[in-house]
């Protein structure tokens, strides 16, 4: 499998395009994984994210292309940058503290024996063993953004409804978490941008048991009833 | 002709390694997000690859969905930083550790 | 108009539910005239039934009639439905009659009973039920019927409830009931398994166009003998249970604490004959099971001769008449191991009738003594009650085998079958004759011949002194209230009313004359015999010479008169203390033993297997289990670190060991 043996721009330029989001991609996330400002790893993201829409637009997606760029560069990492803002934490990271184990090199080995495990199996082809769909092929007649919406809106109608309540729910998951004892309005901020005196009194039971990071992947209809039902109970009160 | 499906796959994983190898290294809570937005995508570009291998168009419906959920997961997941980073400033993800059994 | 056989059902049932519904405002005697109106118009349904069947010909007299399919289950088809033929016919025939008049009877002898409703309703779905067992067409409508009559039996006998001796009685003749009602059960799954039908006409065969069928036919190698024995056992255990047999005879002397009436119907007349009509029923069956056969012989010719023995000094005049029956029914199985059916029933027929007559006039008997049981205390009654007297020695005549009376001819029939079958057990018959004569003359002679003992005794009425024989007597069967007079009227011993008094004269014509059911001495009056002969063509005929019956007959009689003339004789006077030994009158120390082993090795067996088995080893498991698992969590808990990042380099470690395994798949 080598540039030298077809020829031919197509081929030619397929392979370019796929080196060229590859590198946006993998720097991208390099940046993320290894630079300490959290701004400057935000920016890695963003960095990925293009590469990735470009690996979609070579693919065909071109309306997931489109969407990847609105939703995920011009939505979620903005959140991310807003969010960096608010809290101050743009400063460095401090290197670990001695008691914590660092895991470093262990995760760096595990990364590279995955890795060789990819490989291998990546030259034995054993990857697409499904058999095709009978119900939306992708090629056809039809732009795809055609195909797509036929298929949310008729197969995938029930998730596409959940979804959206979903949303909902975030949003109303979003304004509950964030909500203060009394309703009063957020404290002016201290000298330091963005940093907030923990021994404000209208802060002393907000969040009382600090819900584990891990929570932050579960589902939004969760949200309001598990990480601050206290904060809940007194909000909706 | 494109390059054929298996490059992108195992871009994809490598992606999907290198974002769960960040999320192993840093203490940053807001980093270690950033790291399952890297896994998250890394799913999605897995995604529109099989749809186009297996000629289906349901590769594409479900990255569509998982659009949709990052966005929401994103939002509370933010929500929950702020709330932890109210209570305590500077905290890490090893300061979260009460469910330890 | 075999269609009548469905009136003959659905009568006793309807005086069931019209005595259920309306009893307590029918109050009495009218509540017992319905139950009685019912049970006769049920004997009269079934002489129409028996008219029309004779206007067929001899061989073709089988008619299945059908209610309703039952369970209609793949593969498995019961119906409710009737078969009529002559065996069935022939026991309707004395189940009926002999039941209405022993409705009759009740009317008078429940006379002021605060439960004579109840009772009513209990003797009409007891009839029901026996109708029922008898008229059934398949082994599990029986089986209905078969419990029905035990669950009636356990109801009557408890009728009395209050008393603890009567409740008890009821429970014991009930278990032990079950425990031959197992058998019948896994019979009756065997029956299936290997034949795939549970009807009569499939698995025994029947009459088709006047010739036999199925195994009726008889043709050699039609089921394999194992199987035959299996099934034939299994149904002999339930006939032992419900006829009271060795092993399972025991409750049938507790039953007494019941009415007399009852004793007479169910314990005499009906529902102990159920077990004989079974191995009737089967008789196809067991003329491949010679084993089996031989087993229902010895097995009645033991408990003949055991319960002879013991009622030879019994002092209770109903337990007396109770091991009597046990006796009589063991001739009845003593007959029909030995493939003689006919006479076996024959048999039947005629003990209905004189078992009947005794326990009723027994009853009258002890109405008159108020209430009081002990034979001892009796004597010289023949005088005061002259009907009841002669109407008992009737049935005495007759259950001693006396000619020309009817036992003689029905005994002397099974003795001639039993002959030619083994002549040990012939012997034991004959012997067994003659402790039959011995035992009821002196029966006689203590009740109705001799001193009025009574008259003695009533002054020290209070002060009864605990009796031998085993068991309380004090107030007899008596009636739940005290209070009562010592006796109905305050007067001297009578006859009783008529409602008491027609049944013992029928039933005493029955006793005398009905040896001319099946006569076949001198001329063909085997009516009997040539009745039931069609649908018994498996049975042993009997081919023992004329001059041969003549010798055993005359033998018989002379043990016969030998054992009435001793009775007579030594029990005029009522003291022989040395002709009761105590191991006689405690029934052989038969329930003693069954109370030991239960109370000593069954009991330690339960408590071994409650304290040891179940709590320490199977709770003990189901413990361990619990603990087992609480020990490894806790031994497990170092992975829950709190540390997310531990938990993803789990994950992650995970997912490289499948990534591993596919890798090593796909390479190798």
């Amino acid at each position: 499998m080598s540039l030298f043996a077809a020829t031919g721009l197509a081929v030619a330029s397929a392979w370019a395009v796929y080196a060229v989001g590859t590198a946006l991609i993998l720097a991208g996330a390099l940046a993320v994984v290894l630079l300490r400002n959290p701004v400057h790893c935000a920016l890695g993201l963003v960095t990925t994210i293009f590469g990735i829409a470009l690996m979609f637009i070579d693919q065909g997606a071109y309306f997931l292309a489109a969407v990847q760029v609105i939703v995920y560069a011009g939505a979620i990492v903005i959140l991310f940058l807003f969010v960096i803002m608010l809290l101050g934490v743009d400063k460095k990271e401090p290197r670990a503290p001695a008691n914590v184990r660092s895991l470093g090199p262990v995760a760096a080995g595990l990364g590279v024996v995955a890795v060789v495990e990819l490989l291998v199996l990546a030259r034995v082809h054993y990857w697409a063993d499904g058999a095709k769909s009978t119900t939306a092929a992708l090629s056809g007649p039809g732009a795809d953004v055609q195909k797509l919406g036929q298929s949310i809106f008729t197969s995938y109608l029930l998730p596409f409804e959940m979804t959206s309540a979903l949303l909902v729910i975030a949003v109303v998951a979003a304004v509950a978490l964030v909500r203060r004892r009394g309703s009063s309005p957020p404290q002016p901020p201290a000298k330091k941008v963005g940093a907030l005196r923990p021994s404000l009194p209208g802060q002393a039971a907000t969040a009382p048991s600090a819900p584990p990071a891990h929570q932050t992947a579960a589902a939004a209809s969760r949200g309001p009833a598990a990480a601050s039902s206290p904060s809940e109970r007194r909000a909706i009160g | 002709m494109s390059v054929p499906g298996d490059w992108y796959l195992v871009l994809a994983a490598v992606l999907f390694g290198i974002g769960a190898a960040g999320l192993v290294v840093r203490r940053n809570i807001l980093v270690m997000y950033m790291c399952i937005e890297l896994m998250l995508n890394a799913v999605n570009l897995t995604f529109v690859t099989f749809s186009r291998m297996l000629d289906d168009l349901g590769g594409q419906d479900a990255v569509f969905f998982v659009l949709v959920v990052a966005a929401a997961e994103v939002v509370v997941g933010l929500g929950i930083i702020v709330a932890i980073y109210r209570r305590r400033a500077g905290a890490t993800a090893d300061d979260v550790n009460s469910l330890k059994g | 108009m075999v269609n009548a056989a469905y009136v003959v059902v659905a009568l006793p049932l309807l005086g069931f539910a019209v005595n259920l519904a309306f009893g307590r405002r029918l109050g009495e005697p009218l509540a017992g005239w319905v139950g009685t109106a019912a049970a006769t118009g049920s004997f009269v349904a079934t002489l129409v039934t028996w008219v029309a069947m004779l206007g067929k010909p001899a061989n073709m007299r089988v008619a299945d009639l059908g209610i309703y399919n039952w369970v209609p289950v793949a593969g498995l088809h019961v119906s409710l439905g009737l078969l009529v033929d002559p065996l069935s016919l022939t026991m309707l025939l004395f189940v009926t009659g002999v039941s209405s008049v022993i409705h009759l009877y009740s009317v008078g002898y429940m006379h002021r009973d605060p439960g004579f409703d109840r009772f009513f309703i209990y003797l009409n779905l007891f009839l029901f039920s026996m109708v029922v067992l008898v008229l059934a067409d398949n082994f599990l409508f029986s089986f209905v019927g078969w419990e029905g009559v035990g669950f009636c039996s356990y109801g009557l006998i408890g009728f009395w409830f209050q008393r603890e001796v009567a409740a008890v009685a009821a429970k014991k003749a009930f278990i032990t009931n079950r425990i031959g009602d197992v058998g019948f059960l896994v019979a009756i799954l065997f029956i299936f398994f290997h034949f795939g039908s549970l009807n009569y006409s499939r698995v025994l065969g029947t009459l088709v166009g006047g010739h036999p069928t199925g195994l009726m036919a008889g043709a050699p190698g039609a089921i394999a003998t194992s199987t035959a024995t299996a099934i034939t056992m299994l149904l002999f255990l339930g006939a032992v249970g419900k006829s009271a047999q060795i092993p399972l005879y025991i409750w049938l002397p507790d039953a007494m604490e019941g009415p007399t009436p009852i004793s007479a119907l169910i314990h005499a007349a009906t529902m102990v004959t159920a077990g004989v009509y079974l191995m009737a029923r089967i008789a196809p069956m067991l003329h491949y099971a010679p084993d089996t056969s031989w087993m229902i012989a010895s097995v009645g010719a033991g408990s003949a001769f055991l319960a002879a023995t013991i009622a030879c000094a019994q002092d209770d005049i109903k337990k007396c008449l109770a091991y009597s029956t046990i006796s009589q029914l063991g001739y009845m199985f003593m007959a029909e191991g030995a493939g003689d059916y006919t006479d076996g029933l024959f048999h039947m027929l005629t003990h209905a009738f004189f078992k009947a007559l005794l326990f009723l006039a027994a009853g009258a008997v002890i109405h008159a003594m108020a209430d009081r049981q002990d034979m001892k205390q009796m004597g010289g009654l023949a005088r005061y009650m002259p009907l009841t007297a002669v109407t008992f020695i009737c049935a005495w005549l007759a259950i001693s085998g006396i000619v020309p009376f009817a036992g003689f001819w029905s005994k002397d029939a099974i003795l001639d079958g039993v002959w030619q079958f083994n002549k040990v057990l012939w012997g034991i018959g004959a012997f067994t004759a003659g402790l039959t004569a011995y035992y009821m003359s002196r029966q006689v002679a203590l009740v109705f011949l001799g001193r009025a003992r009574w008259q003695e005794a009533r002054p020290s009425l209070a002060a009864e002194p605990a009796l031998s024989g085993g068991h309380e007597e004090g107030p007899g069967e008596g009636h739940p209230e005290p209070g009562l007079p010592a006796h109905p009227h305050g007067g001297e011993p009578h006859d009783a009313t008529w409602t008491m008094s027609l049944p013992l004269v029928l039933l005493a014509i029955a006793s005398v004359l009905g040896g001319g059911i099946n006569f076949d001495a001198f001329g063909h009056f085997d009516f009997l015999s040539r009745f039931l002969a069609p649908i018994f063509p498996t049975a042993t005929p009997v081919t023992v010479s004329t001059a041969t019956k003549w010798a055993l007959s005359l033998v018989t009689l002379a043990a016969c008169l030998t054992g009435l003339a001793l009775g007579l004789r030594t029990w005029v006077t009522a003291e022989h203390p040395s002709l009761e030994p105590a191991f006689l009158q405690r029934a052989w120390f038969y329930d003693e033993a069954v109370a030991a082993t239960a109370s000593g090795p069954l009991r330690s067996g339960a408590s071994a297997l409650a304290f040891v088995v179940d709590s320490r080893w199977v709770d003990g498991a189901v413990n361990g289990v619990a603990a087992a698992l609480r020990a490894s969590g806790r031994a497990l808990r170092w992975v829950q670190t709190g540390y997310l990042r531990s938990y993803l380099i789990g994950m992650s470690l995970g997912l490289i060991a499948v990534l591993a395994y596919l890798t090593f798949r796909v390479g190798s």
